[in-house]
């Protein structure tokens, strides 16, 4: 089979890609491609895997650690969503580790929307029911939560920005509620 | 025209005039107004006509609680709202109103024919008048009822607005802005939490707004109040909602805020009409105040007939005065200061008729050193007049001579009912106060305070002391540091708004034919409700429901407790043991654009779209709906209809090949040292010996035997298998397998996780599948001995990484390619440019479903329901033999799920070839057996098979495999259709395809 150098590679083509409002109190848009894994193991693995990814992974509930590029984001008290925006997959970095974990790719399962401004809070709180209040919801906070009739994990990133992950599928209707929604928080 | 009836100098509004309109007629108006406010000072009392017997009515208070001043404001076609209160309704410039439920005129109302022929309409009327012959119920009442009923039109056109919602947290929510709620309020907000205020005016306030006597702190009450607002708003940590209702209170103090944004505006300037707010407090204080009641007598609705608190508030907070000779009728001191006002402002008081035998106290005497005659110890018996009062008639209590003096407007009140229907929401018990005849907040069920008015307090002094001592130990309780540091606001002067009476009064006693009516919007009278008592309600809730008491819009918020008093009186019962009906949200009527808010148009319901979507687009696909996702249902070609078009994909996949999108299945990872164990416990199917790198069909139940879902599983790795479900079954599937993870298995080590969208799949099927995927392929070999059906592989397809399933849902040698969704549209691209050099088409859903059908694979929730177990589906061979346990094993042992004759799979074949079967049709053994005939199966699945050349059909029949050659008949209403039955395998019984 000497065919292989004649194969192009097939061009990604990421949801959305670009896509972006600004408006008044709020700017959205849509985050370029990221590594995603979706890490679960009991606790006494997490030393291991916390060594391998190269960042600490939390414990406490609605907390995230970053480190440089790499975010780790406690959903659940045997699971995590790694991100990685310095392309390099953390998927790769678990496959070597030998302690009980269930890792799996999901790079390609989530769109990453970033959603930054004074109004930042108050957009999402449109469909979002959490307090996003900074002393509920610090830099850092993250939560598997909703938004309008989706799933979405919410992560704050500053004191006004906030990254949002969603399926892809239901990234049009986040992108919909979101600017929608900004126009009114506005 | 001119405002005749404001008085220069009085009210607190802005010079600032705004033109209206109303049935047509032109006035002014001033900023600030309510559309009442403005009317009234037009001197217009008359606004509209009474919803059963067209009445002509007035305007009866100031505020939300108004049950007669309903109109219609409309903008332009699509924004007609009818039974807005003009009581709520704020001026703008250019506002138009029409009254309603009158034809042709509000003056003269041909259905004011009702009021003539009313001993037709008595309470519960509907259930005696209408129920003889029974067939006109159907043909003539109900239309007829439909058609009469109901007040005002809605609009035709879809809404043009849009609305908005907002969930927000805090530590103190105060429900109710008045002096108490602007109190409670200050003293949470000093302590540093957060505090949200609502209050439904424009402005904050409440009864500072007429309360003339009341000074706080050196200032008047409505000067402190402005103050203390403009304060609050101030605060970073303080939220001012005005024009916002408090609607609904719900569980954990959860509680729904209804905003209107725009509806006192002119020109909406693109802001949402209303918004929605959803606030979770730690803390709630019910500030909700009191609602003046009306007397009960004869022709108490006439146009002119007020509540003297509303008369009030005309005068001091909009400068108009309701007439200019005014009566009085009361059983309490707080009409006394309506009196007083208006008689300083220069209108005439015809005079006061009291109730009360010996009135006395400072109002009183006050009364009487400004020479007002005041008539104790009588009643009004009746008034002149039709479309605005003229006169009332006196006559004391005991009987006796009656007298008529003329008025043109009659200030009414009966005392003050607690509006404790906040309160109720939550779930708190009233308690009856027997010596003040009022309910009363009794046990809390959640953590909010009631303070003023809604708890009972009567006097401003300890209306303040309570909110303030409530608003900080809230903050307190929520989390609040210091006390406040602030003094506490003290009252100067106040007024007390105590006693009253409850019932009819004189003149509208038992015996009496008068319409002295109780609830205004459903114009119930007293002796409706005495005459439900007399056919046997005995329950305040049979009473309500009998003669429809309180159940209008306004939810009787001036009417209930009249008519509990006249069904006690009737029953000789005490009020408490009659009872109190519930109250419900929402507290005043909410839109419905404010409950849906953003969930309109693209946002009702998330659109899903595969990767591939826009390509399909651009080849022509016609969509159809499955669930949220849009998926491609066949791919037309020029001059080609569905059957067409289907017929040739159909032919293209078995002849050459086809590419699918198969991206919208469910798919899940699971992950573990224990994940076959678990497969085992979930599935039917043995999975610890499936090797890695091959695929097994599986069927999963639920624990009472039948099918739950099914789909190919590929094992990856000893401890990693790749699982599909159906694309419907998707989420549930996961959840149900979580649920029995977390629940039954916990010991298990392994995870799920979903994959569905890390995934697009593009199923290549046919005979030269392989032809046009092998191509594209690094790293797998393809040849039937290294990959043999229903096997997977892991290797790149055009360069990405790809998961490849040797399978096929079509009966033909086929693949499915799943890649990073990202790539999927890539990766098609150029399968489809590989396919095109061997004639390949792309294929929809229909044709997926002809395809299936004529191998006799099933659909599960199309050829299963819910009761079919896998032996009814024909599918025993999919069960481990050897195994001891998994999800629905005893279910499946069920004597019902083993008796002979249930249903079972089996192919149908019209007897003419041409004939397609109607999904869902019965099937009977008989045509000719009486109806209703014994119906011993259903068509599942119905197609034209063009590779058969025949139509096909898929069939649950009792016993089914028992019947194979039998000619069966599907009834239809052109005939019964004869039908054989076969085995579901249509196409190549022997499956040498797979590998053709």
């Amino acid at each position: 089979m000497a065919k292989a150098a004649k194969i192009a590679t097939a061009e990604r083509s990421p949801i959305f890609a670009g896509r972006e409002f600004s408006g008044e109190g709020a700017k959205i848009a849509v985050l370029a491609p990221s590594h995603r894994l979706a890490l679960r193991a009991p606790e006494k693995s997490l030393a291991a895997l916390s060594k391998a990814l190269g960042v600490k992974l939390p414990v406490a509930p609605k907390s995230s650690v970053t480190k440089v590029s790499r975010s780790a984001l406690w959903l659940g008290p045997d699971e995590w969503l790694v991100i990685d925006d310095g392309g390099k997959d953390p998927l790769e970095d678990c496959a070597r580790v030998r302690v009980l974990h269930s890792a799996v790719g999901v790079s390609h399962r989530n769109v990453g929307i970033s959603i930054s401004g004074p109004r930042a809070a108050e957009t999402l709180n449109a469909g979002c029911p959490q307090d996003l209040s900074l002393s509920a919801f610090p830099v850092g906070a993250c939560s598997r939560t909703i938004l309008g009739k989706v799933e979405i994990v919410l992560l704050r990133t500053a004191e006004d920005a906030f990254r949002v992950e969603c399926w892809r599928s239901f990234s049009d209707y986040v992108l919909t509620f979101l600017t929608d929604a900004a126009t009114d928080a506005a | 025209m001119t405002e005749s009836f404001r008085i220069a100098g009085r009210g607190r509004l802005a010079s600032r005039t705004a033109r209206f309109s109303f049935d047509g007629t032109s006035y002014f108006g001033m900023a600030g107004d309510t559309l009442a406010s403005a009317l009234l000072a037009n001197g217009v009392h008359l606004v509209g006509r009474s919803f059963k017997y067209h009445r002509p009515r007035g305007i009866l208070s100031a505020g939300a609680e108004e049950p007669n001043a309903l109109v219609s404001v409309e903008r332009d076609a699509a924004r007609r709202t009818p039974n807005v209160r003009a009581t709520v309704q704020e001026l703008y410039d250019g506002l138009t109103a029409n009254s309603q439920n009158r034809w042709p005129s509000l003056a003269f109302d041909v259905g004011e024919v009702n009021d003539m022929a009313s001993p037709l309409f008595s309470a519960g009327f509907y259930y005696k008048t209408f129920m003889w012959p029974k067939a006109a119920w159907k043909n003539l009442y109900e239309p007829f009822i439909r058609s009469a009923a109901g007040l005002g039109v809605a609009p035709h056109l879809p809404d043009p607005d849009h609305y908005a919602s907002r969930y927000a947290h805090c530590e103190v929510l105060v429900l109710g802005g008045g002096a108490a709620g602007i109190a409670a309020a200050l003293a949470a907000a000093e302590t540093g939490v957060r505090v949200i205020i609502c209050d439904e005016q424009a402005e904050l306030g409440g009864a500072m707004r007429y309360e003339a006597g009341a000074a706080i702190d050196g200032e008047d009450g409505w000067a402190w109040s402005q103050a203390s607002v403009a304060k609050l708003a101030a605060m970073d940590n303080v939220t001012v909602l005005s024009r916002t209702t408090a609607f609904g209170y719900y569980a954990q103090n959860f509680v729904g805020l209804a905003e209107r944004v725009t509806e006192h505006l002119a020109d909406p300037k693109g802001l949402p009409r209303e918004r929605l707010w959803q606030v979770r407090a730690k803390r709630v204080i019910l500030a909700t105040g009191a609602i003046e009641r009306h007397m009960v007598f004869a022709d108490n609705d006439r146009p002119g007939v007020m509540l003297a608190s509303a008369a009030r508030t005309y005068l001091n907070h909009y400068g108009v005065a309701v007439g200019r000779n005014v009566g009085v009728y009361t059983a309490n001191d707080s009409a006394y200061a309506a009196a007083l006002d208006l008689k300083k402002a220069g209108v005439e008081i015809a005079a006061i008729v009291d109730l009360r035998d010996n009135p006395a106290g400072p109002l009183v005497d006050e009364a009487r050193s400004l020479g007002i005659d005041i008539h104790h110890g009588r009643g009004v018996v009746g008034v002149g007049g039709k479309l605005r009062v003229t006169s009332m008639t006196i006559q004391p209590k005991a009987g006796g001579a009656a007298r008529t003096i003329p008025v043109d407007a009659l200030l009414v009140s009966s005392g003050w009912t607690p509006s404790v229907h906040l309160f109720s929401q939550s779930r708190g018990k009233v308690v009856f106060d027997d010596a003040t005849k009022r309910f009363l907040p009794g046990n809390y069920a959640q953590d909010c305070v009631s303070v003023g008015g809604c708890n009972g307090s009567d006097s401003l002094a300890a209306t303040l002391d309570q909110a303030w001592a409530a608003g900080a130990k809230a903050a307190r309780e929520a989390g609040g540091k210091a006390g406040p540091a602030a003094a506490k606001p003290k009252a100067d002067s106040g007024e007390n708004f105590v006693g009253g009476m409850l019932g009819a009064g004189p003149g509208a006693h038992a015996d009496s034919t008068v319409k002295a009516f109780v609830d205004f919007q459903n114009d119930v009278t007293a002796k409706d409700i005495r005459l439900a008592v007399r056919e046997g309600m005995r329950s305040i809730e049979h009473v309500k429901r009998f003669t429809t008491n309180g159940m209008a819009t306004d939810q009787g918020k001036t009417s209930n407790m009249h008519g509990l008093a006249i069904a006690a009186e009737t029953l000789g019962k005490d009020i408490p043991e009659v009872g109190l009906t519930t109250f419900r949200a929402p507290y005043t009527p909410v839109t419905f654009g404010t409950i849906v808010n953003h969930g309109r148009g693209p946002l009702f319901d998330p659109t899903r779209r595969t990767a591939t979507h826009g390509w399909a687009q651009k080849h022509g696909a016609v969509f159809e709906d499955v669930g949220q996702w849009k998926r491609a249902w066949y791919f037309p070609r020029t001059g080609e209809d569905m059957h067409a078009a289907v017929n040739r994909e159909c032919r293209t996949v078995r002849e050459t090949a086809g590419l699918f999108d198969a991206s919208t299945l469910g798919k899940i990872e699971v992950v573990g040292p224990d994940a076959a164990k678990f497969m085992e416990l979930l599935y039917t199917n043995p999975w610890e010996k499936l090797e890695p790198g091959r695929c097994r069909y599986g069927i999963m139940l639920r624990e009472d035997g039948f099918i739950y879902d099914d789909g190919v599983v590929g094992r990856l790795a000893p401890d990693r298998f790749h699982v599909t479900t159906t694309t419907g079954g998707a989420a549930r599937v996961m959840n149900h397998m979580e649920d029995y993870l977390q629940t039954e298995f916990p010991q298990l080590d392994v995870w799920l996780t979903s994959i569905s969208e890390q995934w697009a799949v593009i199923a290549v099927q046919g005979p030269n599948s392989r032809k046009i995927v092998e191509p594209l392929v690094e790293g797998i070999d393809l040849s039937d001995e290294a990959m043999p059906h229903m096997s997977v592989r892991e290797g790149t397809i055009c360069g990405v990484p790809t998961r490849l399933f040797r399978m096929s849902f079509t009966g033909d040698r086929g693949f499915e390619v799943n890649v990073p969704a990202d790539y999927g549209q890539a990766v098609w691209e150029a399968l489809w440019a590989e396919g095109q050099k061997h004639g390949a088409c792309a294929y929809g859903t229909e044709a997926m479903h002809v395809l299936r059908a004529e191998k006799g694979y099933i659909i599960v929730g199309q050829d299963t329901d819910g009761t079919v177990t896998p032996n009814d589906a024909g599918l025993d061979w999919a069960i481990g033999k050897k195994k001891t346990d998994f999800v629905g094993i005893r279910g499946l042992t069920r004597p019902d799920l083993v008796a002979q004759g249930r249903k079972q799979l089996v192919g149908l074949k019209t007897k003419d070839s041409k004939t397609v079967l109607e999904e869902g049709a019965q099937i009977v053994a008989n045509p000719r057996q009486a109806i209703p005939m014994t119906m011993i199966g259903h068509v599942t699945s119905s197609y034209w098979s063009e590779n058969c050349g025949h139509s096909i059909a898929l069939a649950l029949l009792a016993g089914g495999r028992e019947r194979m050659g039998e000619t069966l008949y599907v009834p239809m209403p052109d005939g019964p259709i004869e039908v054989e039955v076969c085995s579901p395998v249509f196409f190549d019984e022997k499956g040498g395809r797979l590998n053709g």
